[in-house]
């Protein structure tokens, strides 16, 4: 198993000796025995998460901009210098192949973070396009920094972000050493996204970890990390969806509508991009054949079940990433209900105090506060707990995208 | 007279006045919070007492919040935050320790260091309480019966309740007997044989109340101590982003969303009464405000002997609050503190601070400290409860800097030949030196203290004597007789005037409940009238 540039520095500090395997990498699953504690840091103070092993590269040359507008869902060409954007792209049918994270350093030069290989794709669609895909993926470490506190942090660590705003990106300094960062992450929270050379990684770990020290900065794992993510209603390739590339059939493959990703597709959009003239049709004739929606359990709901049967409700370290039912209604209480839909990933959210999940709905109980009822099996028999359907990111503190007032001066 | 502006004013802007406060408005009232101080909160307040470092003055953590008070309230909303404390670090006196924390597979081997028996008996001890806890927690969130009432309804209500324990396993109704009647000792005698586990549990038994481990009454604190959760983790603790007052601040700012308002500043002589029926109060300033209905969120020595003449209301109840007992037991000192404190037997190891410190090494320490305070003295080696709190939150203090919240027994209230005033600086003295000894140079940390004797507690808070839960968790004063025979639901013998402290049932402990179900009473009554 590979081991990405901080691996030397994490290690000492993985006190469960938890590893997993993630792209070929060994990535953490929690550094000590409480993922709470892990997720609270994020919620409450500061978090580092090796990203390392996302698959980046930068893409350089005249024809960037109009490569990527052929390519992306979303328009790059609305992503001025200094900026960046959550992204997908498509197949010809408009079934997302994947999503990834696009920067734009330059007139020509963007940087794409992603889940999967995509060097090759990338390449044919560019043909004879005057662009150089370049895939960086082992000379780049990237350390996520997230948490309220992050900002204090990189102050500390000696760099000065403050006016960068969400999904801003630009260079810096660290450690005497140069480095990009981004006011991005996957938690939801103010955090930022430090793209280091993999022979600088140490010294630049070594400097954030240090400044991190009075504040709480805490390394986290994949389990923290990804509670933190469904609060923030961010989806997972391979769990909330399944990339269309390697699908075996069409009723695998989702559209960006079908996600509740339509928001990036700006109309009136006269690009000619990969899926374009399919998602086109999708709207036009109103074919989505779901959605991807929010649920949260009723307050107490999960409660009174499970209580109505002897048992205390399973709240703290309940995630669930397989998939679950749901029906229209209580068939302990009524007949002649009506399989709905499922939900993809499932949890018990520490902040919120609610068991909250991402879910795919019929269209039509796709609006918010819409009535489902997920079924568990709860002592021997099915039990159905009352949801409704909610605005997805579930939790988004305004510190997430607010400009930051420059503390010090 | 002037129109009423207000439909309902709350006495006293603690968590549950605003709590109350908070459901009143939701429900449609127009309700006005009267603070005396200059900030909402009550005991539950974060002040910033030395540059950059924020102290939980008083209560410093939180675990019995009723959960449908968070969603009913969008607390989440208003900035409530809960972190898990999930460690409990209890130092000896022979240089080592105990250790528990999130891992139960962890803490089994922990303990199996001091005791195999006892490691596997925390299981079987752990599951039983759990489900003791279950079965009395319906209780928490319902106004309880009137049990000298004739109402047929009560009487069913009564009967109802009987059924409830009739339905219990018999082990967990005779251990819940146990606790409600017995002390800690003897249930724990009875499960574990090393010190240091006894010591660590029996403090849940005694925390804020005048009984030691092994008088009779330490039972019930143990058990109401261990009724919480946080995430449904049983009898779990945690510390609120911003301290306690970062959770009262909440609950204000989610009572004024609700339409509520806030007057700080306000202090209150008295609930002014017409023909029997509260009809608004005077504050100390000579100001009448008017209003249908007047709350209490002060404890029932001031809500009947203090707010009101006592002459309007029948003896019996005077002479039962006469008799209902406060005096608290309990102090604080608050230390600002330059690094961690270092425990030798832990090298470099932090984590252990990430919860609560226990100063409590054994059943007879615990005791021993308690003997002191039965002949009016404080403590010479009291029991701590300690918590690191910057540990979790780091605003609480500057960076790299830490906030200990110590919370101190026994310091009875009455001193024997002595008073707070001329005792404080030596109660900070005796806990500082208490501290040295388990943690050497821990003295040399401290850049300032703050001592919050019991007399300090009843001056800036109001709680009578000192009592942090606005009267004693004894058998005789809960449930049906919190705070006295016949008046537990909320209700008092002044139509209109209703009671919501901590000195209602189910008690203190930051529960919220006493201001959810004062305001259900009060919603209920106005509905039928």
């Amino acid at each position: 198993m590979k081991k990405t540039p901080f691996h030397n520095r994490l290690e000492p500090l993985n006190t469960t000796h938890l590893w997993e395997a993630w792209s070929g990498y060994l990535s953490a699953v929690k550094y000590q025995q409480s993922s709470t504690y892990e997720y609270y840091a994020v919620r409450n103070s500061a978090a580092i998460f090796d990203t390392s092993p996302l698959f980046k590269y930068r893409i350089v040359g005249p024809d960037a901009v109009g490569f990527l507008s052929g390519v992306m869902a979303r328009d790059p060409g609305r992503c001025s210098v200094g900026a960046g954007q959550y992204t997908v792209w498509c197949d010809d049918q408009g079934f997302v192949l994947e999503d990834g994270v696009l920067l734009r350093t330059g007139d020509v030069e963007f940087w794409l973070s992603t889940a999967k290989p995509n060097l090759d794709y990338l390449t044919r669609v560019a043909g004879r396009q005057d662009v150089v895909i370049d895939d960086v993926s082992e000379r780049y470490g990237i350390l996520a920094l997230q948490g309220p506190l992050s900002i204090e942090v990189l102050a500390a660590a000696g760099a000065d972000v403050w006016a960068l705003p969400h999904f801003g990106v630009t260079s810096a300094t660290l450690a005497d050493r140069s480095v990009m960062i981004s006011r991005t992450g996957f938690t939801g929270d103010l955090g930022y996204e430090i793209w280091v050379e993999a022979l600088d990684a140490v010294p630049v770990f070594d400097t954030i970890v240090g400044a991190g020290a009075a504040f709480n900065l805490v390394p986290i794992g994949s389990r923290a990390l990804t509670m933190a993510r469904l609060d923030a209603g961010m989806l997972l390739i391979d769990v909330d969806f399944t990339s269309a590339r390697h699908a075996w059939t069409a009723a695998e493959r989702e559209t960006p509508d079908e996600l509740g990703l339509g928001w990036m597709m700006k109309n009136p959009d006269s690009r000619p991009y990969v899926g374009a003239a399919a998602i086109a049709r999708e709207r036009e004739l109103g074919a989505s054949r779901w959605k991807t929606v929010g649920i949260q359990a009723d307050p107490g709901a999960y409660e009174t079940l499970f209580n109505s049967r002897g048992l205390i409700a399973p709240k703290q370290g309940v995630y669930v990433d397989s998939s679950q039912s749901l029906y229209d209604r209580d068939f302990n209480a009524d007949s002649g209900g009506q399989y709905l839909g499922y939900v993809t990933s499932f949890m018990f959210s520490p902040l919120l105090k609610r068991h909250i999940g991402i879910a795919k709905v019929p269209l039509d109980r796709a609006n918010v506060g819409s009535e489902v009822y997920l079924e568990r099996t709860v002592l021997h028999r099915p039990a159905y707990v009352k949801c409704h359907v909610t605005s997805m990111p579930m939790y988004n503190p305004d510190r997430k995208t607010a400009p930051l007032a420059l503390a010090t001066s | 007279m002037t129109r009423t502006e207000y439909d309902v004013l709350v006495v006293g802007g603690g968590h549950n006045g605003l709590v109350n406060a908070a459901y009143l408005a939701k429900a449609g009232l127009k309700a006005l919070v009267l603070e005396r101080n200059e900030m909402v909160g009550g005991a539950a307040i974060t002040e910033e007492l030395h540059p950059g470092f924020h102290f939980t003055t008083f209560s410093y953590a939180i675990s019995l919040l009723r959960p449908d008070i968070v969603h009913d309230l969008d607390l989440v909303k208003h900035g409530m935050l809960v972190i898990p404390l999930e460690h409990h670090f209890a130092p000896m006196e022979n240089g080592d320790y105990l250790h528990l924390g999130p891992d139960g597979g962890e803490n089994y081997h922990e303990i199996a260091r001091h005791s195999k028996r006892d490691a596997e008996a925390y299981r079987d001890y752990s599951h039983l309480m759990e489900r003791v806890g279950h079965a009395v927690k319906p209780l928490l969130d319902e106004i309880p019966p009137n049990i000298v009432s004739t109402d047929p309804a009560e009487l069913a209500r009564v009967a109802r309740l009987g059924q409830h324990l009739r339905g219990l396993d018999p082990k967990v109704l005779h251990l819940l007997v146990r606790l409600l009647t017995g002390s800690a000792a003897d249930v724990l005698d009875g499960y574990f044989e090393s010190d240091i586990l006894k010591g660590l549990f029996a403090s849940s038994g005694i925390i804020g109340s005048r009984v030691g481990p092994r008088s009779q009454g330490s039972g019930l604190v143990l058990l109401y101590h261990l009724l919480g959760e946080i995430d449904g983790v049983f009898g779990e603790w945690g510390f609120h982003k911003g301290g306690n007052g970062g959770f009262t601040q909440a609950v204000g700012r989610a009572a004024q969303a609700f339409g509520a308002d806030i007057r700080l500043g306000a202090s209150v002589a008295e609930v002014i009464v017409k023909n029997g029926q509260a009809v608004g109060v005077a504050l100390e300033s000579g100001e009448e405000i008017h209003a249908t209905t007047v709350v209490s969120a002060l404890d029932p020595r001031r809500t009947f002997l203090q707010l009101l003449d006592p002459r309007q209301l029948p003896t019996d109840l005077v002479q039962s609050v006469e008799e209902y007992k406060f005096q608290g037991s309990s102090s604080k000192v608050n230390f600002a503190l330059e690094g961690l404190p270092r425990y030798p037997a832990l090298g470099d190891r932090t984590d252990v601070y990430r919860g609560f410190v226990n100063i409590g090494p054994s059943m007879d320490y615990l005791e021993r400290a308690f003997d002191e305070a039965k002949y009016g003295t404080f403590s010479k080696r009291p029991f701590i409860d300690a918590c690191v709190q910057s540990m979790l939150d780091p605003n609480m203090s500057p960076p790299g800097k830490h906030i200990m919240s110590c919370f101190v027994q026994y310091t009875p209230f009455e001193l024997d030949g002595t008073d707070w005033d001329a005792e404080r600086d030596n109660l900070g003295d005796t806990v500082q030196a208490t501290l040295e000894s388990f943690f050497p140079g821990f003295g040399d940390l401290v850049m300032f203290r703050e001592v919050v004797t019991p007399l300090d507690i009843e001056r800036r808070v109001g709680l009578s004597e000192g009592n942090i839960f606005a009267g004693e968790f004894l058998t005789p004063q809960m449930y049906f007789f919190r705070p006295a025979p016949g008046w537990n639901q909320y209700r008092t013998p002044i139509e209109s005037y209703y009671q919501c402290g901590s000195g209602t049932h189910p008690g203190g402990c930051v529960m919220g409940a006493p201001g959810k179900l004062a305001a259900q009473q009060v919603l209920g009554d106005l509905a039928e009238a």
